[in-house]
């Protein structure tokens, strides 16, 4: 589904992603973790599209089309899913109906016909459950007002609806409570599939104990050093980053 | 004594030559109080002349374009064929108001539809209020305003003829806004037109007007409206503006508003039109616990010159007073905001709250926005904050990310700016009618990038 070859990004001219190789297929869960400052959140900002990166050399190839070529629109309506790790706060416009706008532009560019409200309306409440999403935020602005973990349980929400092959998640553990964190985490569960694909972007190996990762990977200085399975994550969690910074680049350089 | 103005100027002869005429025709009219009132004011207008950009009150606001052009006076009622399907598109529903239409500054019996009223209300034509005597008006007519504070005050005034008068008696709720539908259809010469409006709500009633200005053709026309209201104590008033004028035209409005105890106005006044456009709105909060609420949206586009200055003057204690004033400019538009906030010795625990907020579109658009407090009390509550910026790119790029186009999201983020306004109107009808024109205008706007 996602190839990732040899990714160099930069932003204002300092170089954050320094070589990243990554493969993920149909099915797969693959977490990234990594020291503050690694480059995790660069890797998802630059796979959702963000224009204050600039891609300086390699490719991203998605369901065989190049990612990169793409607009961030483009990329949201073939497929791809970010949860922001600070959602946007958009007085004045309401969750639903960007919500709407965005669906049926998704549908529209798939084929398929646009829902009208009541059909919208009827899928909201359904997927509101699922996220156990207090309806009452649904008519409201954009985030406007949301507590942390509301706003990052409207980014799964979201997910639910757009029902993405690709889902990066950017932190979204971060902030959450256990409670918070165990509804966001079952919510994200029962959306997986065999034909999806989830992205963790953690610096916690917390979350993994709720969506277990197939891949984990660490990211040290834009580059992934070490990757392995779930255990690899509770090693790092027991003896932190610094034994894997040592290591050289496993892949790719 | 000499005093620098454009006293002798030849746009100052050109309108006291034409009040000459327009006395004339004024006839056995002439001999009326209004009469009085025009006169002293040309006398004003002539000492006064036109302001320039020396002018402190004037000084981001060019009027010579105004001053440069002889607009003649129109004098006369003609409806020049005007029909009920010519304003159709700016009109509310037949149910769900009373319309009172004007053309060319002069009342359409035709055009008009006046529902049933309570007892005591009037609704009508402020010139014929004017040929009756009618006491209330010579009572408040050009009490509210001053013709000596401003060129176009004095102007207006000496031309006063025609325009709504209202009169609300005391304990009585206007179930119907009333919608003033003042249109300019089209002379051939470039004419000048003067509506007045007097609305005076006694003790404990409440009505809501909303003021519309059109046009059915783009051409060159120099509106001069000026409005009194005056609301008795415990009295609600909501004061909604529509300016729609043709983006050739020039619109200077004088609003003068006195409020007694308790007295709750509000203004929403939007400005969508005209190539040159001034508003001044003046409150008096005159009795304790009156409260005022001015919002505005101002949407400029192409060369539009779009300017409003504010006052509000906190005469007494313990009144809140809310402006929120927002403005989306683009192409090589420019908007003035001038809020001044003044609060005399005595109006202790006064709590005003002012706040101008612009959307920059384009490179070459610009607005000068500026509060102006005067503070005479030291028990007081005063904030004022201006911004003016771009679109969020932040915002842009989580609408897309969920896969809103590019066009539509920004859209989307300038109707939300505009709506924050528009939503504060509680005549739903109008509400909905402006929504449609904010979608439309950003329809046009993105056809004609």
């Amino acid at each position: 589904m996602l190839q990732i070859i040899n990714l160099h990004a930069s932003v204002n001219d300092r170089e954050i992603l320094r070589g990243i190789n990554l493969t993920i297929n149909k099915g797969e869960v693959h977490a990234i973790m990594g020291p503050n400052g690694s480059g995790k959140s660069t890797l998802a900002q630059v796979l959702a599209g963000r224009e204050s990166y600039t891609v300086t050399d390699g490719q991203v190839m998605y369901n065989g089309k190049d990612l990169l070529d793409m607009d961030p629109e483009e990329r949201a309506r073939e497929g791809v899913f970010m949860a922001f790790q600070y959602p946007v706060e958009i007085p004045g416009i309401t969750n639903t109906y960007f919500l709407k706008a965005g669906l049926n532009a998704i549908r529209k560019h798939r084929g398929l016909e646009e829902l009208d409200a009541i059909e919208f309306l009827k899928l909201v409440k359904d997927r509101a459950k699922i996220v156990e999403m207090d309806e009452t935020l649904l008519s409201r602005p954009v985030n406007h007002g949301f507590s942390g973990g509301e706003k990052k349980r409207n980014e799964i929400f979201q997910m639910s609806i757009l029902e993405p092959s690709l889902a990066i998640l950017d932190e979204t553990d971060s902030g959450l409570d256990i409670d918070a964190l165990r509804t966001v985490s079952n919510g994200i569960n029962k959306l997986r599939n065999n034909e999806n694909a989830v992205l963790l972007v953690t610096h916690y190996q917390r979350l993994l104990n709720y969506i277990v990762p197939d891949f984990v990977h660490v990211l040290v200085d834009g580059r992934i050093v070490k990757s392995g399975a779930k255990e690899l994550a509770l090693q790092l969690e027991e003896q932190g980053y610094d034994w894997v910074r040592d290591e050289q680049p496993a892949v790719g350089a | 004594m000499v005093k620098k103005t454009q006293n002798d100027s030849p746009a100052t002869a050109w309108y006291v030559a034409s009040f000459e005429s327009f006395a004339k025709s004024l006839n056995g009219e002439s001999a009326s109080f209004a009469h009085d009132l025009r006169k002293s004011a040309i006398a004003e207008f002539e000492k006064l002349g036109f302001p320039t950009t020396r002018d402190e009150e004037w000084k981001y606001t060019d009027v010579s374009p105004i001053a440069k052009l002889k607009f003649t006076p129109v004098v006369s009622h003609k409806v020049n064929g005007v029909t009920a399907k010519d304003i159709e598109p700016f009109t509310l529903d037949n149910l769900s108001c009373h319309r009172v239409v004007f053309v060319n500054g002069h009342f359409s019996k035709e055009l008009s539809q006046i529902g049933s009223l309570p007892a005591g209300v009037r609704i009508c034509s402020l010139a014929e209020a004017v040929r009756n005597n009618d006491e209330q008006v010579k009572k408040h007519l050009a009490r509210h305003v001053e013709a000596g504070a401003n060129a176009f005050i004095a102007l207006g005034t000496a031309f006063l003829y025609d325009g709504l008068y209202m009169a609300v008696p005391k304990n009585i709720v206007l179930d119907l806004p009333v919608h003033l539908v003042f249109l300019s259809s089209g002379l051939e010469t470039e004419f000048a037109v003067f509506p007045r409006n007097l609305i005076v709500v006694d003790d404990n009633s409440q009505c809501a007007i909303i003021e519309s200005h059109v046009s059915l053709k783009n051409n060159v026309y120099f509106t001069n409206a000026i409005a009194e209201v005056v609301l008795g104590s415990n009295a609600i008033v909501e004061y909604d503006k529509l300016q729609l004028e043709s983006e050739r035209a020039f619109h200077i409005s004088n609003l003068s508003v006195s409020q007694d105890r308790s007295s709750s106005f509000t203004s929403n006044a939007i400005s969508l039109g005209g190539s040159l456009v001034r508003n001044n709105v003046l409150v008096v909060l005159g009795g304790e616990g009156a409260e005022a609420t001015l919002n505005g949206l101002y949407l400029g586009t192409g060369k539009q010159h779009i300017d409003n200055h504010t006052t509000i003057d906190h005469a007494r204690p313990h009144c809140p007073s809310h402006e929120l004033y927002k403005g989306i400019l683009s192409g090589k538009s420019k908007g003035v905001f001038n809020g001044k906030i003044k609060v005399r010795q005595e109006a202790q625990k006064t709590d005003a709250k002012q706040t101008n907020k612009n959307l920059i579109l384009s490179d070459e658009a610009s607005v000068d926005t500026k509060p102006q407090l005067e503070i005479f009390a030291n028990d007081v509550k005063c904030t004022h904050g201006a911004t003016i910026g771009q679109l969020d790119e932040e915002a842009i790029f989580y609408l897309r990310s969920r896969g809103v186009g590019i066009e539509n999201a920004r859209d989307m983020l300038i109707y939300a700016f505009a709506s924050d306004v528009i939503d504060r109107i509680k005549v739903e009808p109008l509400r909905e009618l402006l929504h449609e024109m904010i979608h439309d205008r950003l329809e046009k706007g993105r056809q004609g990038s």
